[in-house]
């Protein structure tokens, strides 16, 4: 029963490192809280179930299910980079000397502006996703789980290998630098709006992959998730500090299992509400997070 | 001989200016394809190739021509030049402050029997978010703390009266200062740790406390009969007469935002208010000219939330009815949304955010669906152009993280 | 008479070490220099004795009173004032707002008497108001009450920060850079500020990198270099301390 629920706050606290990272490399950059971060997710789940739907009306995806996938997923993360840059360009760009709390606000209202967009288009009730795979149970140290559940768990931890990879990368060099500070990185040849251009589209695209995997593992999904599912990943970054790539990564998964475990000992009805209690908890507690730095207001 | 060479300057120079004319005009015409392209691309997916070769044709067209638009001016002139943007205070209209402003007054007085039942309904509620937007400006707007929960604090007022008047039978009026007290403690409750977070950490704590208590009241089905909601809330009584018409309740939503006004103008042109604002300003200096910087927090918070406790209480009794779906996110988006179109800081400026966000909708039917898209791309624009809302000073909004 | 005592005050950043057991006295009613080069701890000092940080170890008593791990707002109720070497205004306050604001702990009244406006809240409002308005005029900023202080040009900022702090009534007033970014003219009106508000009873301890600059103004001077206090003493006495020599002569020829 415990190592069941393992596994589910598994699935779920990768999806959730996954939306988290961007947030994180995000805030890492520019201190901004991306609010209209899961909606980037929750077009990705829509924009896959479209995808996934054009190719099966092609008939791909009878013919050949693996090539339709990973089209779908192709796109998705194509389109949603292009949103993520295009939000930053018209959202943020003009804002980054404002006071503070103004690009938040901005933020704020793209999230409103794209989960409205997207009732208004798709309609306000839940869309099914229209494949169904990776049903089959898997036997595993005594766990039952789903192909589709091992599947996410394994991309999310290939996903997370890709960008601690990446960022040993010039690129992602660069973009810990700029991390650092904006302005030495701009002495030393960085071009600092590129870097956070691929901060977003890399965020973005990220975000694009969780939305799928979500979409497919509940097969429904509607114009509202990405609100909740935002705040999750968020608290998840503050969980694991934030700012911290590593962090995410931990507070993702930590999450998960908070979420599964809670929902299976104390109360289903409250699963939405252990997130922010644990937000709360780590806030009041240690704003840096778990594996966050210390850093005191210069004067 | 030297007549010639000027002409000959004269016409290179011509030509000069002529070819950068071009080919401005070119990059013009290429950014407009490009942007017009982009566009059409983002909205492929969700629209169609017919809708996204629209949107291409209306950009490509249409943002040449915005463009030299522009050059007479950027957006935010042209936005001031709207006679709704100038930026004015109540100081620009001396009429209102002088004798002008008991006719002002005693026309809001005679409106109810002048107005349908319709237009007075919307006053009403009009006049409960003024209540809601002058108690977030306090917090938001003086002192500079974020606060994306309020709709938390009017959940707490309004369920107050709910409960107090369906459970023990207690009347509006001995409730509405228990609803208020109770909706301050509450401010308190949160603040106390919440307000040694940074800006943007706050604004996330009472978001956080917003939804906790949303989800509770939803599923605490034995106290708050859950989404369902608490109706049959009775209404206002005196000496025995129920004062459940429209006319009453204009009055008495009437009567509580003037009284609001006065006070939270004299607190803010006090000792409390002046150090609201220079935590708002700048939080070190603010401290070490002696105020305690966390304590007056407290009061703002607590402070601004009374006001939503009063809010509440008032929208329990007018609806009869309080259930968990009045007191989303979205709500206290739109409460926020109030304050930033008034002015950050204003508390004309609220009043009236609050006016303009309910009576739009209902001015402009049609548009109804698309309150909520129009309330984003609003507060995008706004933040981008006019940080100060309509009635703010001249630099806007200075929350500081 | 000393108002002001430190004793082996030390701050560290992690492997920083800003300052290692610094300790002076401070004489009431004079004016006291602090200087040394970019970097020396300067600012971190008169932030450990504002309460902005708190010192690593050691101790400020001042009065007779431990403060080292008081809240800023408390050390300017027991009579510590201070400017910032980054101008911190309230830029959309007024001028005017600014000083009274700098009266808060001076003035006691509660939420219920702001909004009564009885009799005794308007006479204690209008003194604030007069107050405000003589410390203006101290620093001659009495034109310009009621502009934004945001819009103040950059050396009448800096006058309307020592016209705050001296606004809160302070025994002491801390100025950190008070002349920083200013010409040679309006650096001279400064020093002749300074000594008007010595004038007025006040004890001032000055932060300054230009050594030139203090040694007419000051009676006492601290040398700081890598957070360590090198050299104490009247002006002639640092001036000829070798270690201050070094200090200064030493780093500028290397540059």
């Amino acid at each position: 029963m415990l190592l069941q629920q393992l596994i589910n706050g598994l699935t779920l606290g990768g999806v959730y490192a996954i939306i988290a990272l961007g947030y994180t490399m995000v805030y890492g950059i520019l201190e901004l809280i991306n609010f209209a971060h899961g909606e980037i997710y929750m077009l990705g789940a829509y924009l896959g179930i479209i995808f996934l739907g054009i190719f099966t009306s092609l008939g791909l995806t009878a013919a050949n299910f693996p090539l339709a996938l990973l089209l779908t997923v192709l796109m998705t993360v194509l389109f949603c980079s292009a949103y993520g840059f295009t939000m930053e360009k018209v959202a943020y760009k003009p804002l980054r000397n404002a006071p503070r709390l103004s690009p938040l606000i901005s933020a704020i209202g793209v999230s409103i502006f794209l989960q409205n967009y997207v009732m208004l288009t798709q309609g306000a009730t839940d869309k099914v996703f229209p494949y169904r795979y990776g049903e089959t149970h898997i036997r595993f140290l005594s766990v039952d789980l789903t192909a589709l559940q091992a599947a996410i768990i394994i991309t999310s931890a290939l996903l997370m290998t890709g960008l601690h990879l990446f960022q040993k990368t010039r690129m992602g060099k660069a973009m810990r630098a700029t991390a650092q500070d904006k302005t030495m990185a701009a002495l030393v040849g960085i071009n600092v709006d590129t870097i956070i251009s691929m901060t977003f589209i890399i965020g973005a695209g990220l975000a694009a992959v969780a939305g799928i995997m979500v979409a497919s593992y509940y097969g429904i999904v509607n114009y509202s998730i990405g609100y909740m599912a935002g705040i999750k990943a968020f608290t998840a970054a503050v969980l694991g500090g934030i700012g911290s790539i590593p962090g995410a990564m931990l507070g993702g998964i930590l999450l998960g299992l908070i979420e599964s475990i809670g929902a299976a000992y104390i109360s289903s009805e409250y699963k939405d509400v252990y997130a922010f209690i644990v937000l709360l908890i780590i806030l009041l507690i240690r704003p840096s997070g778990i594996l966050g730095g210390y850093s005191e207001e210069k004067v | 001989m030297k007549g010639v060479v000027q002409d000959q300057a004269r016409s290179s120079r011509k030509s000069i200016a002529q070819r950068a004319r071009e080919s401005a005009g070119r990059s013009v015409m290429l950014r407009s394809f490009f942007i017009a392209a982009w566009a059409a691309l983002l909205f492929l997916p969700f629209h169609g190739i017919r809708s996204a070769l629209v949107l291409f044709a209306g950009i490509f067209a249409g943002l040449p021509v915005m463009q030299s638009a522009m050059r007479l001016g950027g957006p935010g002139e042209w936005m001031q030049r709207l006679p709704g943007f100038r930026a004015f205070t109540l100081r620009s209209f001396p009429f209102l402050r002088t004798s002008a402003l008991p006719v002002f007054l005693l026309a809001l007085f005679v409106l109810p029997f002048t107005l349908k039942d319709y237009y007075l309904d919307v006053l009403v509620m009009s006049g409960i978010y003024m209540l809601l937007a002058l108690g977030l400006n306090v917090i938001v707007g003086f002192t500079g703390l974020l606060n994306l929960g309020f709709a938390a604090f009017y959940a707490i007022g309004a369920y107050t009266y709910a409960l107090l008047n369906t459970k023990f039978g207690l009347g509006f009026w001995p409730s509405l200062p228990l609803s208020a007290v109770a909706a301050t403690l509450s401010g308190l409750l949160l603040a106390v740790p919440a307000l040694r977070l940074r800006g943007d950490y706050l604004a996330i704590v009472t978001l956080g406390f917003g939804e906790i208590l949303r989800i509770v009241l939803n599923n605490w089905d034995s106290l708050t009969n859950g989404p369902n909601g608490i109706s049959g809330i009775a209404p206002p009584f005196l000496f025995g007469i129920s004062l459940g018409s429209l006319n009453f309740y204009y009055y008495l939503v009437l009567g509580l935002v003037l009284l609001s006004v006065l006070i939270i103008r004299r607190v803010k042109s006090s000792r409390v208010g002046r150090a609201w604002i220079a935590i708002r300003e700048n939080e070190i200096a603010a401290s070490s000219v002696g105020v305690n910087v966390t304590r007056y927090k407290l009061y703002a918070f607590a402070f601004g939330t009374f006001w939503a406790g009063i809010a509440g209480a008032l929208f329990a009794a007018k609806m009869r009815f309080v259930s968990p779906e009045s007191f989303t996110f979205m709500e206290s988006v739109f409460i926020l949304s109030m304050v930033i179109l008034g002015g950050i800081g204003n508390i004309y400026g609220a009043l009236a955010g609050a006016f303009i966000l309910v009576l739009l909708p209902e001015a402009l039917r049609d548009v109804q669906m698309y309150r909520m898209l129009l309330l984003g791309a609003g507060l995008v624009l706004l933040m981008i152009f006019r940080p100060q809302g309509i009635l703010g000073g001249r630099k806007g909004v200075r929350i500081r993280g | 008479m000393f108002v002001l005592e430190a004793r082996e005050l030390t701050k560290h950043f992690g492997g920083l070490k800003a300052l290692e057991a610094v300790s002076f006295k401070v004489k009431e009613g004079a004016i006291h220099s602090i200087i040394g080069p970019n970097g020396a701890g300067k600012t971190t000092l008169f932030n450990c004795l504002t309460g902005v940080t708190r010192p690593t170890r050691g101790s400020i008593h001042f009065s007779g009173q431990e403060i080292s791990r008081l809240q800023p707002h408390e050390v300017a109720e027991l009579g510590i004032a201070r400017t910032f070497q980054n101008i911190r205004l309230f830029p959309e306050m007024t001028v005017m707002e600014n000083v009274m604001v700098a009266q808060h702990t001076r003035t006691k009244y509660g939420l219920l008497s702001a909004v009564l406006r009885g009799s005794s809240f308007m006479s204690k409002e209008r003194a604030v108001r007069e107050k405000g308005f003589e410390y203006l005029e101290l620093m001659g900023l009495e034109d310009h009450a009621e502009a934004l202080a945001g819009n103040l040009p950059y050396g009448s900022q800096r006058r309307l920060e020592i016209a705050r702090a001296l606004a809160t009534e302070p025994k002491i007033i801390l100025l950190d850079e008070p002349t920083a970014g200013m010409n040679p003219m309006e650096t001279l009106e400064v020093m002749d500020l300074i000594r008007k508000v010595k004038g007025l009873g006040k004890t001032v301890i000055l932060i300054e990198h230009d050594m030139k600059l203090v040694m007419g103004i000051s009676e006492w001077i601290l040398v700081l270099d890598h957070g360590v206090g090198i050299a104490e003493g009247s002006p002639e006495e640092v001036r000829n301390d070798p270690l201050v020599i070094e200090a200064y002569l030493g780093r500028e020829t290397t540059h």
